[in-house]
């Protein structure tokens, strides 16, 4: 498929909302997605880095 | 003589698995950036205008990968789930619960895709058909699993839970599958079937698998990083979790 030109490209053939509004979105919540894991991850890890300050040298033992 | 034994069930421990799931995460990634190039280079540079949608059929580079996902999503949860109910083991419930939003996300996607096909190519944004409605079930099937679990403070008792509501659920996936032979409905027959060959040019379905396999791996990048959010919070009480975060991961 070759578009004649940019514009054409972006207009997709008239029904440029909707393709650019699926892609759109998709894209938007699979680029968030990981950076809210991301953050999930790092505040766990801080949570720990407090609890483990915490708890240093009285012995919990591992529960695995 | 060595031993080539692999002790899989090493694995289930969420101490071992949780460096591993960390090393997997960036290769995923990167497979699914780079399958999402090709297929979209595919879906809007090679694959021709449709005969009789015109370009509005492109949003089925979207569309159909975010559908199979949403259900695909939900059958591999339900089967961790499953293990979880059965072996009792705990990194099954994670699995399962760092699947959930996933899952929901990519059936969000496939309703809100389909909404924008369908109102250019039906006339309508939305329909109460077999397939429509029930893919809105799925949806609301993964939020309720989120909302229980959530509702749950026993982590242990909350898998229990969830995992009970996700098999029920599994009935759905059959039932959005063939609920476009099943019921005469607005939404269109398979394009793609094991038994035929695809009702589509070569060219389009090649961008659109390419585009379903970028989604696979973004899936399981995502979950491999959330499920390691989850040992993180649900292991903060052991000592190894502990020296971690010391170690300021």
């Amino acid at each position: 498929m070759s578009w004649g030109s940019a514009a054409a490209f972006f207009a997709m053939g008239g029904y440029a909302p909707f393709v650019w509004g699926s892609f759109a979105v998709a894209a938007l919540c699979m680029l968030i997605e990981p950076l809210v894991v991301r953050a999930r991850r790092r505040r766990a890890a801080a949570e720990l880095k407090r609890a483990g300050v915490a708890a240093r040298g009285v012995g919990h033992e591992a529960a695995a | 003589m060595t031993q080539r034994i692999v002790n899989w069930f090493k694995f289930s421990s969420p101490q071992t698995f949780y460096p591993l799931a960390g090393k997997m995460v960036p290769w995923f990634a990167a497979a699914a950036a780079i399958l999402a190039a090709i297929g979209l280079y595919i879906g809007f540079f090679v694959a021709p205008t449709d005969f009789q949608q015109g370009e509005a059929y492109r949003i089925i580079f979207v569309h159909v990968p975010a559908s199979w996902m949403s259900m695909f999503i939900y059958l591999v949860m339900a089967a961790w789930a499953g293990v979880g109910l059965a072996l009792n083991s705990r990194l099954s419930g994670m699995m399962a619960s760092a699947l959930a939003p996933t899952g929901a996300m990519f059936a969000f996607l496939s309703l809100w895709t389909g909404a924008l096909w369908g109102r250019p190519t039906w006339g309508t944004y939305w329909v109460w058909d077999a397939r429509l409605t029930s893919e809105l079930v799925l949806f609301f099937l993964y939020l309720g699993f989120m909302a229980l679990q959530a509702a749950i403070d026993d982590p242990r008792r909350a898998d229990k839970a969830g995992a009970v509501l996700a098999l029920v659920g599994v009935v759905n996936i059959p039932i959005i599958y063939f609920s476009v032979k099943w019921w005469n409905t607005l939404h269109q027959g398979a394009s793609v079937s094991l038994t035929r060959a695809p009702t589509m040019a070569t060219i389009m379905f090649t961008g659109m698998l390419v585009m379903v396999l970028a989604f696979w791996m973004y899936s399981i990048a995502v979950s491999l990083a959330r499920v390691r959010a989850i040992i993180l919070e649900r292991e903060r009480h052991t000592a190894w979790a502990q020296a971690l975060g010391a170690a300021a991961v």
